[in-house]
């Protein structure tokens, strides 16, 4: 078996969520190849080089692949699938946005958001909000795959030695210009790796007052996030959301303010390790998930807990 | 410009699936079954499109078993035009939905399809993709704002770290995220038209398309189950339990 790995990266590094990736590929097992598709990226593929497990590194390095598009990652991608049983992508906005585009132009199926790796061919992924989970087997002669992230322990970030090598990309696709980024300033953890995450929900009542979750997080390094509620309310912005249709999360931590626990938003967050519950609610359905829960008003709570923290 | 809005009839959000016994699925039986509510976005958003008059026909897709049409039904009610459904019993995966679509495009030639970035059922999220794939168009997914105009469309799309803007030449693919819109609700006189509003049938067959599934279902199981309801009286017991018993601070 030969496994194509597509890193997701910001040029100079490669994100977390590669590594998860790499880790399902060793499940799978055979040879690992990590193409990083970028635009001055030898950074990232320098990293990737390092990863354990990876035998080669595929870099196709032009203006054209600064904006990572679908259009343009697919081009690059599908003519060298032949060599490959696997294409891996992770199950984040990057590989689900171009995953598919592969896939189709590949006339395989595509196994979405896969937790688990049964046989080369069998796959378990969550289904309905994660209400269930369906084991999948792909008929397909080739499997093009996107993995949560949160199913699979990150691979070592050290220890490979993998080679380089440099690919030709095909011209600009030309059909889709990104034209503009608005991207979420923050000196925390992201959210998608981060240990510790405090997450706020309609709660909160306002965007001001997510100053008291950033107080508490400064004491645990933590992320912050959101339920849909607060998203669309404006609270927060949208790269906060947790859940079904936002990210999905696993922390060793994961502290609910103000969230009732809605199947959509628990769907983004129930692997966490331990799980805090602050509501006013005591009926409110996150307590049913919730390791500790503390009932109460929020604004006493979490000014008492930060200090607590000293 | 004609718009072709692709939706999907799904068990309604509301509703807490049951996994059955025999693990060959969830149960379907007597549940409440609703439109995918991306595709409730992707309608209005059409709908809107017209309305400023730069739509000027939106014709609704399904495809599946007759009561799909139930769906399209709805789509009509909420300003589409007209409604095609494609029949067939057969469990329909995203690639054979986007090779139908593929298919419908070529008779209907639609400068935008716009649609859901996943369906809560499957939460697959490829529909969109693989048809813009397909066609060899460009794709804008996870939009939270369109404009269109002079044959162009400027997308803002919801990724990881924030929102990025892509500009694409139609014809192209639109997916849809939570905050593109807030879709109205279908009124009733506009219940009773869509009734009398034209709703083609088309097999499979007939357009030439192969939809036989790709990927088996083995077993569907329910997930371990999470042990909670655990409870602390203040914060300086939620501190200590989380420093001394969970270990995680
Ligand atoms: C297609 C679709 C996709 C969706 N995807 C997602 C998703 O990805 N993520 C997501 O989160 N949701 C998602 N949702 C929305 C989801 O169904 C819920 O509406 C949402 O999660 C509710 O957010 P909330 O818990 O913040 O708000 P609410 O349900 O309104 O809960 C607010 C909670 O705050 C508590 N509260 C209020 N004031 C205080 C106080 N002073 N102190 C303590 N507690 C207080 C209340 O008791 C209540 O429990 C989706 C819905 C649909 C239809």
């Amino acid at each position: 078996m030969s496994i194509l790995v597509i890193a997701e990266h910001d040029h100079r590094a490669l994100k977390s969520a590669t590594l998860n990736t790499v880790a399902a590929a060793q499940k799978i097992g055979g040879d690992i190849h990590v193409l990083v598709a970028g635009h001055g990226a030898s950074d990232a593929a320098q990293a990737a080089s390092k990863l354990a497990g990876v035998a080669k590194v595929l870099h196709a390095d032009a203006p054209q692949l600064g904006s990572q598009t679908a259009e343009n990652v697919a081009g690059l991608v599908t003519p060298l699938a032949g060599a490959y049983t696997h294409i891996l992508l992770p199950a984040t906005g990057f590989g689900k946005n171009i995953a598919p585009r592969i896939a189709a132009l590949l006339d395989v199926a595509q196994i979405s958001d896969i937790i688990d790796v049964v046989s080369p061919d069998t796959f378990v992924r969550p289904i309905y909000a994660g209400n269930a989970f369906a084991t999948v087997q792909s008929k397909d002669g080739k499997k093009v795959i996107t993995v949560r992230t949160t199913g699979f322990d990150a691979a070592a970030a050290t220890g490979g030695t993998a080679p380089i090598e440099s690919l030709a990309t095909p011209a600009d696709a030309g059909m889709a210009q990104v034209t503009g980024q608005d991207l979420t300033q923050s000196d925390r953890p992201e959210l998608t790796s981060a240990r510790v995450i405090i997450s706020g929900g309609r709660g909160m009542q306002k965007g001001e007052n997510f100053k008291m979750l950033e107080a508490l997080a400064d004491k645990l390094n933590a992320a912050i996030g959101a339920s849909r509620a607060a998203v669309d309310a404006g609270y927060v912005p949208s790269d906060y959301q947790v859940g079904q249709t936002g990210k999905i999360v696993a922390p060793d931590l994961y502290i609910a303010v103000g969230i009732s626990g809605a199947i959509q938003h628990l769907a983004g967050m129930k692997d966490s390790k331990v799980i805090v519950a602050i509501n006013k609610d005591a009926e409110a359905p996150i307590f049913q998930i919730a390791d500790y829960g503390l009932v109460g008003d929020l604004f006493e709570i979490i000014p008492a807990l930060t200090a607590e923290l000293g | 410009m004609k718009v072709l809005v692709p939706v999907k009839r799904v068990i309604d959000f509301n509703v807490k699936v049951r996994v059955k016994p025999d693990g060959s699925g969830v149960d379907t039986a007597n549940v409440k079954m609703s439109m995918n509510p991306f595709d409730g976005i992707a309608v209005e958003e059409a709908v809107r499109l017209k309305e400023k008059s730069i739509a000027t026909e939106i014709v609704a897709i399904t495809c599946g078993i007759t009561a799909c049409q139930e769906t399209l039904r709805t789509a009509l009610a909420l300003g589409a035009d007209r409604a095609i459904l494609i029949e067939t019993g057969v469990d329909l995966q995203p690639l054979a939905v986007a090779k139908l679509l593929k298919a419908i495009v070529g008779r209907e030639s639609p400068q935008l399809v716009i649609l859901g970035k996943q369906a809560i059922d499957d939460d697959a999220n490829q529909v969109g993709q693989m048809l813009a794939a397909l066609l060899g168009w460009p794709q804008a997914t996870f939009a939270s704002k369109v404009d269109i105009a002079d044959g162009r469309a400027t997308v803002k799309r919801e990724i990881d770290g924030g929102l990025e803007t892509v500009e694409m030449n139609l014809p192209a693919v639109i997916t849809t995220d939570l905050r593109l819109n807030e879709p109205r609700y279908a009124t009733l006189p506009n219940i009773m038209k869509a009734k009398k509003k034209p709703l083609e049938v088309i097999k499979p067959d007939a357009l030439g398309v192969d939809v036989t599934p790709r990927l088996a279902t083995l077993k569907v199981v329910e997930p371990p189950k999470r042990k909670g309801g655990g409870k602390v009286a203040d914060v300086k017991e939620l501190v200590s339990k989380l420093r001394n018993e969970a270990k995680v601070i």
